[in-house]
């Protein structure tokens, strides 16, 4: 008596499942595709996402997460694989790639630049540098300030964002090692190209921690970028860290009267990669080889992140081009992924560990 | 009274059989629900922070040859040719970062000297990797030449370890194999410490501002209380974190506080609000507090009034009739909404990660970083298990000083 009802109700969540199973091998030619949003994400739907959904028939989810490795390792080991396509950092990248999370991408499918230079080429070298993925934008960690709100005495320099005699305020940072010890370092004298080789010394770390203690009580830590243009809006903070293309956005759309300081910045790239096990592999290739033509990389300028194809260059709207990374290459520095696939966790900890002091 | 026949006890004994049959196929469902969604996966995560079998699944051949190792000098060279030929075979299978970032786990600084040494190792013959092996590597990098790498990588072997909950409390085992305190880095201890404080402090707030409250309510007329209680419930039913953005809006540097201490001219700069333990402390309390009433109204509703009045009409000032008659007969509710609002606060994660800052951070939220950033699930699942410990113990002392059958819920 009992049991007829249950054995209805499991065929019914049984033929439920079947339906959704068959469902899904109906429904083949479907792509997701996972990025980090906001008018970044938007910038992306417009040039890759939208053309390519256009051009191919293929049906597009895109979704939004928050960088870090967490859920792709989850769907990895647990077999389940939801994503097909993740824009990573690279510090991510690194890690994805060297864990197996991520297929091996052929980059020799990928197409010759539009002025036929062959990819090899015309991507930068970076770009190419990781064999799981393939560089996106050149973006950058810099700070901002609020022209209504800085006073009399403009920052200028990495030095000034340490310098609170100069410029009274609140700080904002990211609440993590990464950048800010880069920043203290530099601040406190120490040339772009020996930051790495001082801070993988105990010394070092503890040098660039000292620099960053002479700040904390004027430290306003944020979680995500996102927060960073509303800090600086408010005037939670003077002076505050976020990717320059936060800030490019805000100044663009909103018409705020942000200030980007360059001098220092930490420029990083993004990549698109295939998570290990994808159902789609062949699919998410093809997407990625699409996304990294010359022509939607260059669309990456509406939100002032720069082209890792030279070819793109000349397709870009010219008003853009003085706030790409690219144009201050020469006062910026390379975040160092394989220094943070060292010491990220051992300095995670420190930092936490200095946090709370 | 006849006693029934063994048919009749037969008869009785099977239909009270089918009887409990019954009721378990209609729990069936609800069993199978939270061992799937919750006991096992929380069982597995658990599992995790003893059972880390990845190196000795990686390595297993340099570990064995590790045994004979006496943990004071740089191994000898067949150890040597046994790792570096295992390293290129891992290499070309695409493992070798896994391996790398298991021994940077182990000692910073590895992941990229492993990555660099593999890419050397992977054209060369097994002849010169066995022969060659020692010198191969210490040219790659000097550090493969420290015992304390060899002796963090034969620890870090073990498919079986507790060294996660040495970590987690501060400790490590040094090359004595004798435990001593973390050199590197010690916050866990401190954090463990700073949580418990911060719940309690959340929980006697939510007492003290809850207390008055349910017993303002359990002497209402019924239908008034209920419309009240609909108030207590409101922001229990809002969003939790459209709750706690509110108390961003509210406590920010330019926020709605501030601006008006500022222009009534009770201070002359804006108070530093957001972002401090205080934040946290505030938020906290305001989103815990309906689990505080609840139980304590429940309770207070139950408790007839005439106790009181005996209690005064046989010449008890109002202040001991209420310490040692009224009080004394909320304790369950109070007890029960104390316990609920205290571990509940000691996990909470959410609001002090956006409203915390630095101060205001627990260890819920380091856990998040171990789980999300660093990447170490095993630790995040060592410090887990002894938060899950420490309330299982604070609950047992709990029953063992006030007592577990006190507790009421309503």
């Amino acid at each position: 008596m009992i049991r007829s009802p249950l054995k209805h109700i499991s065929a019914c969540t049984l033929a439920a499942a079947m339906s959704l199973t068959t469902f899904a091998a109906t429904a083949e030619e479907t792509l997701t595709v996972v990025s980090w949003g906001g008018a970044y994400g938007a910038a992306q739907k417009n040039h890759m996402i939208d053309p390519f959904q256009k051009e191919t028939g293929v049906k597009v989810l895109f979704e939004d997460y928050s960088g870090g490795v967490a859920e792709m390792k989850a769907q990895v080991e647990s077999g389940k694989i939801q994503w097909d396509v993740v824009d990573l950092e690279v510090i991510d990248l690194e890690r994805a790639c060297s864990e197996g999370l991520l297929e091996v991408f052929p980059h020799d499918t990928l197409p010759d630049g539009v002025d036929g230079t062959p990819a090899a080429k015309d991507f930068i070298p970076e770009a190419l540098s990781n064999e799981c993925a393939v560089g996106n934008i050149v973006w950058s960690v810099v700070y901002a300030y609020n022209k209504d709100t800085i006073g009399k005495t403009p920052a200028t320099s990495i030095g000034d964002f340490f310098d609170t005699a100069k410029i009274p305020g609140k700080r904002a940072l990211r609440k993590r090692p990464q950048v800010n010890m880069e920043w203290a370092l530099m601040a406190d004298g120490v040339a772009p190209a020996d930051v790495y080789k001082v801070l993988a010394t105990p010394e070092g770390q503890q040098r660039a921690f000292d620099k960053l203690g002479t700040i904390k009580d004027d430290i306003v830590w944020f979680d995500s970028w996102s927060q960073a243009p509303q800090l600086l809006n408010d005037g939670g903070a003077v002076l505050v860290q976020s990717a320059n293309g936060r800030f490019y956005d805000a100044i663009r759309q909103e018409g705020k009267p942000f200030v980007i300081v360059w001098a220092g910045h930490v420029y990083d790239l993004d990549a698109w990669g295939v998570l290990k096990g994808s159902e789609n592999k062949e699919l998410a290739f093809k997407f990625i080889a699409y996304a990294t033509q010359s022509k939607p990389l260059a669309g990456m300028s509406d939100v002032a992140y720069g082209p890792t194809r030279k070819s793109s260059t000349p397709m870009m709207d010219p008003a853009a081009a003085p706030h790409l990374p690219t144009a201050h290459l020469d006062t910026g520095l390379q975040a160092g992924s394989a220094f943070w696939a060292d010491y990220g966790e051992s300095l995670g900890e420190k930092f936490n560990e200095w946090l709370l002091k | 009274m006849s006693a029934l026949s063994s048919t009749e006890a037969s008869q009785a004994a099977s239909a009270q059989r089918k009887k409990s049959l019954r009721a378990f196929l209609f729990v069936v469902p609800l069993l199978a629900f939270i061992m799937l969604t919750f006991i096992a996966p929380i069982g597995s995560m658990l599992w995790r922070s003893v059972n880390h079998p990845t190196v000795a699944e990686l390595i297993p051949q340099t570990l064995t040859e590790l045994q004979r190792w006496d943990g004071k000098t740089t191994p000898d060279p067949q150890t040597f040719g046994v790792f570096a030929t295992e390293l290129q075979a891992l290499a070309k299978q695409r493992l070798s970062g896994k391996l790398a970032e298991e021994f940077n786990r182990a000692y910073a600084g590895m992941s990229s000297v492993v990555k660099s040494t593999a890419r050397k190792v992977r054209s060369l013959s097994p002849e010169e990797l066995n022969s060659q092996g020692a010198e191969i590597l210490l040219n790659a990098n000097p550090k493969w030449s420290r015992p304390a790498l060899w002796f963090a990588i034969q620890r870090a072997g073990q498919p079986y370890t507790y060294d996660y909950y040495l970590t987690a409390l501060d400790l490590e085992v040094n090359l004595e194999q004798g435990i001593q305190v973390r050199e590197d880095t010690q916050i866990y201890l401190q954090l463990y410490g700073k949580t418990l404080y911060m719940a309690l402090q959340i929980t006697l707030l939510c007492a003290l501002l809850g207390y008055p409250l349910a017993y303002y309510l359990s002497v209402l007329p019924k239908n008034r209380a209920n419309l009240l209680l609909v108030l207590v419930l409101l922001p229990f039913w809002t969003s939790l974190l459209v709750r706690t953005t509110a108390w961003i809006a509210l406590l920010q540097t330019n926020g709605i506080i501030n601006s008006s201490l500022l222009s009534i001219g009770v201070i002359n700069q804006p108070i530093e609000m957001l972002y401090t333990s205080f934040a946290t402390v505030i938020a906290m309390t305001h989103i815990l507090l309906p689990f505080m009433i609840l139980p304590l109204y429940s309770v207070m509703r139950g408790i007839d009034t005439s106790y009181m009045r005996a209690a005064m009409s046989l010449g008890a000032k109002p202040l001991p009739a209420f310490a040692r008659i009224y009080f004394p007969m909320t304790l369950p509710g109070l007890s029960a909404g104390a316990l609920l609002v205290f571990i509940i606060s000691v996990g909470y994660y959410i609001t002090p990660a956006l409203v915390g800052g630095t101060d205001g951070q627990m260890i819920s939220n380091i856990i998040a970083f171990h789980m999300q950033s660093s990447n170490n699930w095993e630790l995040a699942a060592a410090l887990g298990s002894l938060l899950l410990g420490l309330i299982l113990l604070l609950y047992w002392l709990y029953d063992r000083f006030v007592g577990a059958s006190n507790i009421k819920l309503g």
